[in-house]
C-alpha cells in the first residue's frame, strides 16, 4: 500500500481530505468574487465611521441619480424589447421559414461572435458608419440628399446608444431563442391543423403561450446584459449620457458624488436590478423546461 | 409562400443591419490618406510604441488568465462531479455570479478591498495590481470557462478513468495532468480562446485599476483620433472571429475524432 491509496481511502470515508480538493476554489470565489461584492453591499448600508444605516439608500432618490436609473432603464427597456422582436423574428425566420437549410450554421455563427462584440471597438464601428462622416450618413448625404443629422438622428444619444446595443443584444436573443423555436413540435401545429386553427390560431393560442416564459425570461437577461455595458457607452459619449454605470465610473474614478458610501449604494443599487432581472430569466427557464423535456 | 417572402425580408435586414457597421469600419480606416484609400491608419497604429506596449501587456495578461482559469476550474469541476455531485448545483451558481454583478461593482469592490492601507494590499504596487486584475479577468470568464470544462466532462466517465488511473498507481497530479485534462482539452481550449477574446479587449477593469492594457488604450485613441480608432475596431474584431474560429476548429477536431473512435 502506498501513501497514495491511503489518501484516497481516507477521503472515500468522507473526512475533510476531500473538502481539500474544493478549496483553491473556495479561496478564489472568496477573495475575488464575494468579498469584493460583500464590502460593496455592506458599505451601501454604513455610515462613513461604520454604523449602519439606511441613509445611503434615501440618498439614492435625489433627482440627478434617480434620472441616471430611469435613463438606465428606458435604454435596457428598449434593448431588451427590440433586441427580443428583431432576433424573434430572425430565429423564426431561420427555424420555421422555409429559408434555405445551409443559411443556419452561418447565422448561428455569426450570433455567437457578435454577442461578443460589446465593448470599445462597437462603439468605434457606429461611429465610423453612423457618426458625421460615417459611411452610411455620407452615402445617404450623396446619393439620396438625406442629411440624418438635420433630421434629428444623433448617435450620441437614447437612441443612437439603443441602435449600437442591439448590435449584441440581438444576436444574443437569437442565441437562445432558436433552440426554443426548435422545441415546438411539429405534431402540435398538425393537431392545430386538423382542428381548423389559421395560422394565426396556431401562433396565438399554441406556440405563444408555450414561448411566453423563454420570451419573458430572455428578455430579462438582454435587460440586465444593457444594464451592466460600460465600455461601449463610455467609448461612444464619454460621460455626456449618464446611465448608471457611467456615473459610477466617474464616482469609482474621482468621487463625484463626493460621498463615497452613497457610490456604494449606486453599486448596490446595479447589484438589485441585475440580480432581479437575473433571478427572473432563471425562474421562466425552470418552467419553459416542462415542455422541452 | 407568403411566410418565406417574410423570412426572405427579415433575413435582408438583418443582414444590412449587421454588415454596415463592419463595412462602415474598414471603409473608414482606409479613409486616413485624402482622395484615395490606403493602409495608412494602419502602418501608424503599428508604428505606435504605447499600441505595441498595451497590446502585448494584454496578450501576456490573457495568457496568464487562461493559465491560472484552467488550474482553478479544470481540477473543481472534475471533483465535484467525482466526489459532491450534490454540491454541483451550489458551484454553479457561484460561477454564474459574474454574470450577475457587473464587472463595474466587482472592480469597485476590489479597489476598496485591497487598497494601501488593507491586510492585502494588492494595489499598492504595479505587480499586485498586475495580478488583481488578472484574478478579476480570471472572475469574468469563469462563467465560460466552468461551463465549457463542465460540459466537457460530462462527455467522459470520470469515476471509470479515476480508478484505472488509480489502480495503475496513479496519483492525483498525474491522474488529473495526464488522464483528465487530454480528455477535456477540446472543452479547455474553447474556454481558453474565449478567455483570450474577453481579456484582450477589456476595459472597464483595467481603466479603473490604471493597468495599461489595450482596452483603455483604444479608448484613448477614440478620444484623440480619427481613423486610427476604426483600424483599432477592425484589428479587435479580427482578433474577436480569430479566436471564435479557432473554438469552431476544435469542437469540428473533436467531433470527428470521437465519431471515428465510437
Amino acid at each position: 500500500m502506498s501513501a497514495e491509496t491511503t489518501t484516497i481511502e481516507r477521503a472515500r470515508t468522507g473526512l475533510p481530505l476531500a473538502w481539500l480538493g474544493l478549496a483553491p476554489f473556495a479561496i478564489f470565489a472568496t477573495l475575488f468574487l464575494i468579498l469584493p461584492t460583500m464590502y460593496i453591499v455592506v458599505g451601501a448600508f454604513q455610515t462613513a465611521d461604520g454604523t449602519p444605516t439606511l441613509r445611503n439608500i434615501v440618498n439614492l432618490f435625489q433627482p440627478s441619480i434617480l434620472a441616471a436609473y430611469w435613463i438606465s432603464i428606458r435604454i435596457s427597456f428598449a434593448t431588451a424589447l427590440l433586441g427580443c422582436l428583431i432576433g424573434f423574428a430572425i430565429a423564426a425566420s431561420v427555424t420555421l421559414g422555409g429559408l434555405p437549410k445551409p443559411i443556419r450554421g452561418p447565422i448561428m455563427t455569426f450570433s455567437g461572435v457578435a454577442s461578443n462584440f460589446a465593448g470599445v471597438p462597437l462603439s468605434f464601428a457606429f461611429l465610423a458608419t453612423l457618426g458625421r462622416v460615417g459611411l452610411v450618413t455620407v452615402l445617404l448625404r450623396e446619393w439620396f440628399g438625406v442629411n440624418i443629422y438635420s433630421l434629428g438622428f444623433n448617435l450620441l444619444s437614447f437612441w443612437g446608444l439603443t441602435l449600437v446595443y442591439l448590435f449584441f443584444q440581438i444576436p444574443l436573443m437569437v442565441l437562445i431563442i432558436t433552440p426554443a423555436l426548435d422545441g415546438l413540435r411539429r405534431e402540435w401545429r398538425e393537431a392545430a391543423d386538423i382542428l381548423g386553427a389559421s395560422g394565426l390560431q396556431y401562433w396565438r393560442m399554441v406556440a405563444l403561450p408555450i414561448l411566453t416564459p423563454s420570451l419573458l425570461g430572455t428578455f430579462a437577461l438582454l435587460f440586465a446584459n444593457s444594464f451592466g455595458a460600460v465600455a461601449t457607452a463610455y467609448a461612444l459619449t464619454g460621460s455626456s449620457l449618464s446611465i448608471v454605470p457611467i456615473v459610477l465610473f466617474a464616482q469609482i474614478r474621482g468621487d463625484v458624488l463626493q460621498d463615497p458610501h452613497l457610490g456604494y449604494a449606486l453599486a448596490f443599487g446595479m447589484i438589485v436590478v441585475t440580480g432581479v432581472a437575473n433571478g427572473l430569466y432563471v425562474w421562466l427557464r425552470a418552467r419553459t423546461e416542462r415542455w422541452t423535456r | 409562400m407568403k411566410a418565406r417572402l417574410w423570412s426572405w425580408l427579415v433575413l435582408a435586414f438583418g443582414l444590412l443591419y449587421f454588415a454596415l457597421p463592419l463595412i462602415g469600419t474598414v471603409e473608414f480606416s482606409l479613409r486616413k490618406r485624402r482622395g484615395e484609400y490606403s493602409f495608412d491608419a494602419y502602418r501608424w497604429v503599428f508604428a505606435d510604441p504605447q499600441f505595441r506596449e498595451t497590446f502585448s501587456y494584454s496578450v501576456i495578461m490573457a495568457l496568464f488568465t487562461i493559465v491560472v482559469g484552467i488550474l482553478i476550474v479544470v481540477p473543481t469541476a472534475y471533483w465535484v462531479r467525482l466526489r459532491f455531485p450534490r454540491l454541483r448545483p451550489l458551484i454553479e451558481f457561484v460561477t454564474l455570479l459574474p454574470l450577475v454583478i457587473p464587472p463595474i461593482v466587482i472592480v469597485f469592490g476590489y479597489i476598496r478591498l485591497y487598497n494601501t492601507s488593507s491586510l492585502l494590499p494588492l494595489t499598492g504596487s504595479a505587480m499586485g495590481t498586475n495580478i488583481l486584475l488578472m484574478m478579476g479577468y480570471a472572475t469574468l470568464s469563469l462563467p465560460y470557462m466552468y461551463r465549457a470544462v463542465d460540459t466537457g466532462l460530462r462527455a467522459i466517465d470520470v469515476r471509470t478513468l479515476t480508478e484505472a488511473a488509480q489502480s495503475l498507481g496513479a496519483g492525483w497530479i498525474t491522474i488529473l495532468s495526464r488522464v483528465i485534462l487530454p480528455n477535456v482539452l477540446v472543452a479547455v481550449l474553447s474556454g481558453a480562446f474565449l478567455t483570450f477574446a474577453i481579456v484582450i479587449g477589456e476595459f472597464v477593469m483595467a481603466a479603473l485599476l490604471n493597468r495599461p492594457a489595450f482596452g483603455p488604450y483604444m479608448q484613448l485613441m477614440g478620444a484623440n483620433r480619427a481613423y486610427e480608432p476604426a483600424a483599432l475596431a477592425v484589428i479587435a474584431f479580427s482578433i474577436t472571429w480569430f479566436c471564435m474560429g479557432l473554438i469552431q476548429l476544435a469542437t469540428r477536431f473533436s467531433a470527428h475524432s470521437r465519431a471515428k473512435r465510437s
